[in-house]
């Protein structure tokens, strides 16, 4: 074949590839169609690689060490896809690492590449594409490995501040910046590019020590958008339109479900990345020692049995707890006795966007019971009897009520409206934010104290035993 | 040729060269935005593992790097740059889009259990 011939193919296959992958996306619209996106992201990888090796470029004699690396990756990468559900978030944080991991790399090598064969080709739209691709992609790696030790519980998952962090931060990303200007400008100045490169590993690390462990869904949201924009960069650099079409996908993703994120905690982006500068919790300790009700898991399943209708909130509590399996023994019991039972699903549950429909769908629980946030809401002065679970801002009234709250005008779901409340807690301290929640001094509230699994397996063995009785 | 012609020469073929690839990225960002606003709620953690296995795909940029003949123009630390970046790529297709799968399995209605 030709080498015209050969580049035209490769541009074929490129095109299809970049076809697949729009597909693959948009068959994640709905869960019957998923798989088949899946299926089609495989393929355009499959003819995107396929394509790059056919390209004249790629020497025989490089395609064992090629394959070599390819089966180095595919045996880290293989354990990495049977983490437990709950471990997902720190999974994604970590491959977005080895993906900007990548990014910086290619990068790097261009540069000297470039560099090496004199600079002809180093023009100040590339060198601005490399920079852009480096500082992206190194920040990408070091920030999502500090995310995935936060979420891991290898780092501490509170916010690490310190006095004038802002403007350390904000000099250590001016500089790598300056570098990128000084090396658009002369790209011969080589000794600024390993100062690059080091305070983007550094910036990615400042960046996110200060996020706490509740703002981890908007972060890692925001990571994903940051790999695919490096790979816009790298797509940039070495005229390959492949690369620009899956990064600009993979970046809106990201930015997409960061705003989702943002909204649904009533916060901006920079309130997100900058919020825990200076910000002391001044949570007054006002709960002056409201009456609270308590019940056993026994009382609360005698409650939920005699119901209509039970709407479970799910929190990070029942992740942590890794309650799911115990919760769909206690949906069986209750939907066996003709009780409508559904699940109130708020967007930043968890540790990342859809954690709990993903943990609620490994524990058998059909999809059709998983209900956003604005469409249970207005059925809740329906319900019966509302059982929260291992969350807590997220139903915390004084999101509505209390202007002075620092929730205050964040969505939540009304769990308040409901005609009973079981809230299932290990002790009265408060959640993330360390705000009172009123939800517990209410007079209608009953608090289950314990361990969400073990709470929840005793109800679920409570009316098991019930129904056996009669 | 007159040096400024010569300049203007150079930049309208850079115009010519990046030009097309910014279209490129405006175009495929609103379609990724459109795309992805419609993707369910449900599936969002599906998504971004799935995101993750496809920005894999700077892969291909890593195979181009390591790909050349190694030789004076092409120092063997390039390659080896390479050849690592294509590992990292690797590991992100390879547990990205299994990890996918195994999740959207998961996902069933309802209708299964009604009809026996």
């Amino acid at each position: 074949m030709t080498p015209e011939a050969r580049d035209l193919l490769v541009q074929i296959l490129y095109l299809v590839a970049s076809v697949l992958f729009i597909f693959s996306l948009k068959w994640m619209n709905s869960p019957q169609s998923a798989r088949r996106g899946v299926m089609a992201g495989v393929w355009a990888m499959a003819l995107g690689v396929g394509g790059t090796l056919a390209n004249p470029a790629v020497a025989v004699s490089s395609l064992p060490w090629i394959a070599l690396a390819v089966m180095v990756g595919g045996l880290i990468g293989f354990p990495l896809s049977k983490v437990p559900l709950t471990a997902v978030p720190q999974r994604t944080a970590l491959s977005h690492a080895f993906g900007g991991l990548a990014a910086g790399l290619v990068g790097t090598a261009k540069y000297y590449l470039w560099l090496h064969e004199g600079g002809a080709m180093l023009t100040g739209f590339r060198v601005f594409a490399i920079s852009a691709e480096v500082i992206l992609g190194f920040l990408t790696f070091t920030g999502s490995l500090m995310a995935a030790g936060k979420l891991q519980e290898i780092l501490p998952g509170r916010p690490i501040t310190y006095r004038g962090q802002l403007v350390v931060n904000f000099l250590t990303l001016g500089g790598a910046i300056a570098c990128a200007v000084a090396l658009i400008i002369n790209p011969q100045l080589s000794f600024l590019f390993p100062i690059l490169v080091v305070l983007s590993l550094a910036f990615g690390v400042m960046l996110i020590i200060p996020i706490g462990g509740a703002d981890m869904p908007t972060v890692i949201a925001l990571l994903n958008s940051y790999a695919g924009l490096s790979a816009v960069a790298m797509g940039f650099v070495l005229d390959n339109r492949l690369l620009i079409i899956a990064g600009a996908l993979d970046g809106s993703s990201g930015l997409i479900l960061s705003i989702i994120m943002c909204k649904a905690m009533n916060r901006s982006f920079s309130n997100v990345l900058f919020g825990a500068f200076g910000s002391v919790q001044e949570s007054g300790v006002e709960g002056e020692g409201k009456a609270v009700k308590s019940a056993t898991p026994a009382e609360a399943a005698e409650l939920m049995e005699q119901a209509d209708t039970v709407v479970i909130v799910p929190g990070y509590g029942m992740a942590v707890a890794q309650a799911q399996h115990r919760v769909r023994e206690l949906y069986d019991q209750l939907t066996k006795r003709g009780i409508t039972v559904k699940f109130a699903i708020h967007p930043v549950a968890g540790r990342m966007p859809g954690h709990m429909n993903v943990l609620l769908a490994e524990a058998d629980i059909p999809y059709d019971d998983l209900i956003e946030m604005e469409e249970i809401n207005s059925d809740m002065s329906q319900v019966d009897v509302v059982l929260v679970l291992g969350a807590n801002d997220v139903v915390n009234p004084a999101a509505k009520n209390n202007p002075k709250s620092p929730i205050h005008g964040m969505p939540i779901i009304e769990a308040d409206r409901a005609r009973t409340v079981l809230a299932v807690k290990r002790s009265m301290k408060p959640g993330f934010a360390g705000i009172d929640n009123e939800l517990y001094t209410m007079d209608k509230t009953l608090m289950v104290f314990g361990d969400a699994k073990a709470v929840v397996g005793d109800m679920a063995k409570a009316l098991a035993g019930d129904s056996g009785g009669h | 040729m007159n040096p400024l012609l010569a300049a203007a020469a150079t930049q309208t073929s850079a115009a010519n060269l990046y030009i097309p690839l910014i279209f490129v990225f405006i175009l495929a960002t609103f379609i990724g935005l459109d795309v992805i606003r419609n993707v369910s709620r449900l599936l969002h953690t599906p998504l971004m593992s799935l995101t993750n296995a496809i920005s894999a795909v700077v892969i291909v940029g890593a195979i181009l790097v390591a790909g050349p003949e190694v030789n004076d123009e092409h120092p063997l630390w390039i390659t080896i740059l390479g050849l690592v970046a294509i590992c990292a790529a690797s590991v992100n297709i390879v547990s990205g889009f299994l990890i996918t799968n195994r999740m959207l399995k998961m996902f069933k209605t309802r209708e299964p259990e009604k009809k026996p």
